[in-house]
């Protein structure tokens, strides 16, 4: 029960950082920390097999799909805080401790049997068990996994499967509708300005200013913005300045 | 036992809030996935009382859905994210109205 004792507060907390945290990479390692806890909790309960399957397709596989996606995706702000449904969290907050209370209540109440223990099951080891009723009692629902899986496989790459609808724009092309563009709308046709040049800060999540000290917008790159990373409170330290200069350049005019 | 018990309910309950809580598709998944490896848990303790490895093997096969549905679901949401260039639950609703 040690092993126990020492990691159950660890996956409370875990999984509390799954609801809590609004990084959704943090969250992925909270979930890891769940996930090889919980492998530990197998070896403890006489199940070898199952402890190396949890870390293997588990933290392994599962994880790093998760991840893959995430880096896909990118992280983005889109957890906003804004309710769809009135009141939706507080709701479900309310429900889930209630079935939580309810569940445990109920779980303390039975009376549990004297645990059998698996040396019996498992003396020719573990994985000889679970294979002879893999293979035995549980063969039909074991030919199923294999068409699920294949179905699965079929299905992720069906649906992730791009199909192109055009030719790809090439480098020709995309240097025409930039001149385009400036014909037409007068967009510059260079590079966008770099960010954190002639600004305060010398950072890439501080817009550039232009020459009459209005900050550029369009200098800060665009995952910054997506990220909700960009240097907040810009326009004051702008401000800012801009008093001082006035107010010394009113001084300069007062001496004279 | 119970202690097993007891900390696969409070894990399932948590993934159960995070799904009905959270907004990012992939974490709605992640919180999906607590739940199913809480239902393990309790698989594994049950198992151990009663001495068989049944529930041992019923947590095998709850790792191997598992494992196909994370598969298709994610390309379900990289898919969306295509089209939509958003991985938020509340932005799919194309067939709302």
């Amino acid at each position: 029960m040690t092993a126990f004792w020492m990691l159950a507060p660890l996956m409370v907390l875990a999984a509390l950082g799954l609801i809590f945290l609004r990084n959704a990479v943090h969250a992925a390692l909270c979930l890891a920390v769940v996930m090889i806890s919980l492998a530990v909790l197998y070896a403890a309960q006489d199940a070898p097999f199952l402890f190396a399957v949890q870390i293997i397709v588990y933290t392994g596989a599962i994880m790093m799909l998760f991840l893959f996606v995430l880096m896909l995706v990118g992280v983005d702000v889109s957890d906003q805080v804004r309710e769809t449904i009135a009141g939706q969290k507080l709701i479900a907050t309310i429900l889930g401790l209630g079935f939580g209370i309810v569940a445990v209540l109920a779980i303390g109440q039975t009376v549990a049997a004297a645990t059998v223990g698996l040396d019996g099951a498992n003396e020719n080891g573990n994985p000889y068990g679970l294979a002879k009723l893999l293979f035995g009692k549980y063969v039909l629902a074991f030919e199923f996994t294999s068409a699920l899986l294949i179905t699965a496989a079929v299905g992720a790459m069906v649906l992730a499967h791009k199909e192109r609808l055009r030719a790809p724009v090439t480098q020709a092309e995309l240097a025409a509708q930039r001149m385009r563009d400036y014909a037409e709308s007068g967009r510059h046709p260079g590079n966008a300005p770099t960010p954190g040049v002639f600004a305060r800060h010398n950072a890439v999540d501080t817009p550039a200013l232009l020459p009459d000290g209005t900050p550029l917008e369009e200098s800060i790159s665009q995952s910054i913005v997506a990220r909700g990373q960009l240097r907040e409170g810009y326009d004051d330290d702008i401000d800012e300045l801009r008093e001082q200069l006035e107010g010394s350049e009113d001084e300069a005019g007062e001496e004279k | 036992m119970t202690e097993y018990l007891t900390l696969s309910l409070i894990l399932f309950t948590i993934g159960a809030v995070g799904v009905l809580v959270r907004r990012n598709a992939i974490v709605v998944f992640m919180c999906i996935e607590l739940m199913l490896n809480a239902t393990n848990l309790a698989f594994v303790s049950f198992s151990r009382q009663h001495g068989n490895l049944d529930g041992q093997v019923a947590a095998f096969f709850v790792m191997v859905v598992a494992a196909a549905e994370v598969v298709v679901g994610l390309a379900i949401i990289v898919s969306i994210y295509r089209t939509r260039r958003s991985a938020s639950v509340d932005d799919a609703s194309l067939l709302k109205s």
